[in-house]
């Protein structure tokens, strides 16, 4: 009887189990390297925005506080966007014919709020409180970036739970004395281990495995 | 050792002394076994029969869509029941499919030579039955397709697995059993689709089977490698008939739910799941032997060995019915108490007493050998043990659920027509893949009969 394979039929055979193999690494490669990449994350992209609103501008070359603007990050769940007219205290007067500003001048009109796009958004199966980590030290740096390097605005972090747990286990290593949370240019001093845990313990704030919790976040 | 000194053809335990007809040869083996697929036109019942499980079948997949797409809440399960159907078959399923491995590596590590007629077949069917019982966690999880949260891996979440869990234990107990059994069988099946190849009539055959086959050509050193990994694989498996239940059991176990929280499950699930995959393979295999005319190479001597494994794990099990009663009044607990009464008498005392019906009472026929040695009567004896095995896990899972610690949280469980449907459609993908798998492989090992023929010293059974 003839034979049914050829010799070649074995190299075949090799090339398709490792090509097998192969291709689930590959697979999981290119998965996992997309699912961290700016590509899903957004992180390090700068944001369109209707009007290029520059942070870089208002907040480093202004020195505009944060909370000019976002009225409610202090006390609220959400840090809040501003209202059109918070704009216009200063563009009523400055720059009151520019192009770049005209969609905010069509807003005041029409009384239609500038459509922004979120940069930072979490979703909406996470419970978040803004104000309670502006109150127990967490500055607006240690997420959102060098804000006051930014022209237009761009994610810092991916927000993916690995990094909201991240601080939440250890967040000696983030937190700051809440005077310093809205200082853009602050650092981490060389001894934050140890200021860390001594301000955890003087806001308060429970290590008992608490911020662990599947609850803290999932209501 | 025991040698028969009567003439008759099985020693004083009633094991057979000779396990093949005395006029069997190679060829007469060969060609009995491959012709099933090679050759001989698929019977009339095969269709009929395939048509019926392809059917249940599509009831599976329409079942299953309708849960994608709608979610947990088309079943019956609520809190504080929130463990239904899923978790019975669950157990039900895996349960069933230890018949497999048990046959294949702890009979073969006895060298009970009685096994090579129905190994292959168990095998398969414990493969089919741990496919249905992997199902089934899957889909009860709410999410299925996020499903690989359980597994260990660098995720975006920043959390691991709860080591601690036997949930998370029964992940890899489950895939590491099916891993084992699927390499077992194919080690099995080499020579045999070898043979399947050499004697394949056309070139599509000889192709789908040459493929398989790996190349074999049946060379001493062929022989030598396939005969060490096979005992070593054998070796592997065997722990693991005892832990997969034993894992699963811990699901339970683990729990402090009253009528979970026992120490007697491991061993009872474990007795139980041999108890019910030897059920399986009897349900299967007796009307597969009549079909296909299979008497020469699976006597019925054969049959009624199964029929006593049964028998000793029968009264293993209701042992642990026994001592799970027992320990309720002994300890005094009166949640235990209260369980043990409610399991009998409550809302679900029917349940109960069929379980009892046909896992403890009608079991004990097998101690006739006119029964033991009747094929129907056989296969209605197993029949009732698959059913009762079943209904065991509902009672386990349900009425312990239905009913613990706080009354206010008290409620009773109704099954929907889903979860019917999905427990029914479940059947139809097991059987499904038995026809096929009976369409498409010799489904008793040609090699190891051919063996028996070869090495007639062999066929002397071990009282």
């Amino acid at each position: 009887m003839a034979q049914i394979f050829s010799p070649r039929a074995n190299t075949f055979a090799r090339i398709g189990i490792g090509g097998a193999v192969g291709l689930v690494i590959a697979f999981t490669w290119t998965w996992n390297t997309l699912y961290w990449s700016p590509y899903a994350t957004w992180v390090g992209v700068p944001r369109e925005q209707p009007v290029p609103f520059s942070h870089k501008h208002h907040v480093a070359g202004l020195g505009i506080d944060c909370r000019y603007c976002h009225t409610s990050a202090e006390n609220s769940s959400f840090a809040g966007l501003p209202p059109t007219e918070t704009c216009m205290t200063c563009h009523s007067q400055l720059w009151t014919n520019a192009r770049l500003l005209a969609p905010v001048r069509e807003s005041l009109a029409t009384n239609i709020p500038i459509r922004w796009n979120r940069v930072n958004d979490l979703p909406d199966f996470v419970y978040f409180d803004h104000g309670i980590h502006i109150h127990k030290g967490i500055g607006c740096t240690t997420c959102h970036g060098p804000v006051d390097q930014m022209p237009l605005t761009w994610k810092a972090n991916t927000l993916y739970m690995k990094w909201c747990i991240d601080c939440h286990r250890d967040p000696e290593r983030f937190i700051r004395r809440r005077d310093q949370v809205f200082n853009a240019k602050w650092q981490a001093p060389s001894d934050q281990q140890e200021e860390g845990l001594k301000l955890l313990r003087d806001y308060h704030v429970n290590t008992t495995g608490q911020l662990t919790n599947c609850s803290i976040c999932h209501r | 050792m025991h040698e028969d000194p009567s003439p008759s053809d099985e020693t004083s335990l009633g094991y057979p002394s000779e396990l093949l007809a005395a006029d069997q040869s190679y060829e007469s083996v060969t060609e009995t076994i491959a012709s099933v697929v090679l050759t001989k036109p698929q019977p009339r019942v095969w269709f009929f029969g395939f048509a019926i499980a392809f059917s249940l079948l599509m009831v599976f997949l329409f079942a299953v869509s309708y849960l994608l797409l709608r979610g947990v809440g088309i079943w019956g399960i609520n809190i504080p029941v929130a463990w239904g159907f899923a978790i019975v078959n669950f157990v039900w399923w895996i349960g069933i499919g230890h018949a497999g491995t048990f046959i294949s590596a702890i009979l073969l590590l006895l060298f009970q030579q009685w096994r090579t007629a129905i190994n292959r077949f168990s095998e398969a069917m414990t493969l089919f039955a741990v496919a249905c019982a992997g199902t089934f966690p899957l889909l009860h999880l709410g999410r299925p397709w996020v499903f690989f949260w359980i597994l260990p891996y660098p995720d975006t979440m920043g959390v691991w697995p709860q080591f601690r869990s036997p949930l998370v234990w029964d992940v890899f107990a489950v895939s590491t059993y099916f891993t084992v059994s699927l390499l077992f069988w194919f080690l099995g099946l080499l020579p045999d689709l070898a043979t399947m190849r050499d004697r394949a009539v056309n070139r599509p055959q000889r192709l789908f089977y040459g493929i398989l086959a790996l190349g074999w050509r049946g060379s001493a050193v062929h022989w030598q490698r396939h005969q060490s990994a096979y005992l070593l694989l054998a070796g592997l498996a065997a722990p693991l008939v005892l832990s997969v239940h034993s894992v699963v059991s811990f699901d339970f176990a683990v729990a402090i739910v009253p009528g979970w929280h026992s120490t007697i499950f491991p061993p009872y699930f474990v007795a139980g799941a041999i108890y019910s995959g030897f059920a399986m393979v009897l349900n299967i295999v007796i009307p597969v032997r009549k079909i296909y005319k299979l008497e020469s190479v699976l006597p019925m001597r054969y049959l009624n060995n199964m029929a006593n494994v049964m028998l000793a794990t029968g009264i293993m099990v209701a042992y642990g019915y026994f001592i799970e009663a027992f320990m309720a009044w002994y300890s005094g607990d009166i949640y235990d108490r209260f369980m043990m009464f409610n399991r009998a008498f409550g809302p679900y005392g029917w349940v109960f007493g069929l379980l009892m019906l046909c896992n403890v009472i009608v079991p004990q026929a097998l101690w006739s050998k006119r029964v033991r040695r009747n094929t129907a009567s056989l296969f209605i004896v197993a029949l009732f043990i698959n059913v009762g095995m079943w209904l065991e896990r509902f009672v386990i899972v349900i009425t312990s659920l239905h009913r613990d610690f706080s009354p206010s949280a008290w409620s009773m469980y109704y099954p929907t027509i889903w979860d019917w449907a999905t427990l029914m459609g479940s059947i139809g993908l097991f059987l499904s893949l038995l026809f096929l798998f009976i369409r498409l492989m010799p489904m008793i090992s040609i090699s190891e009969v051919r063996e028996l023929v070869a090495e007639p010293w062999k066929r002397k059974a071990r009282a």
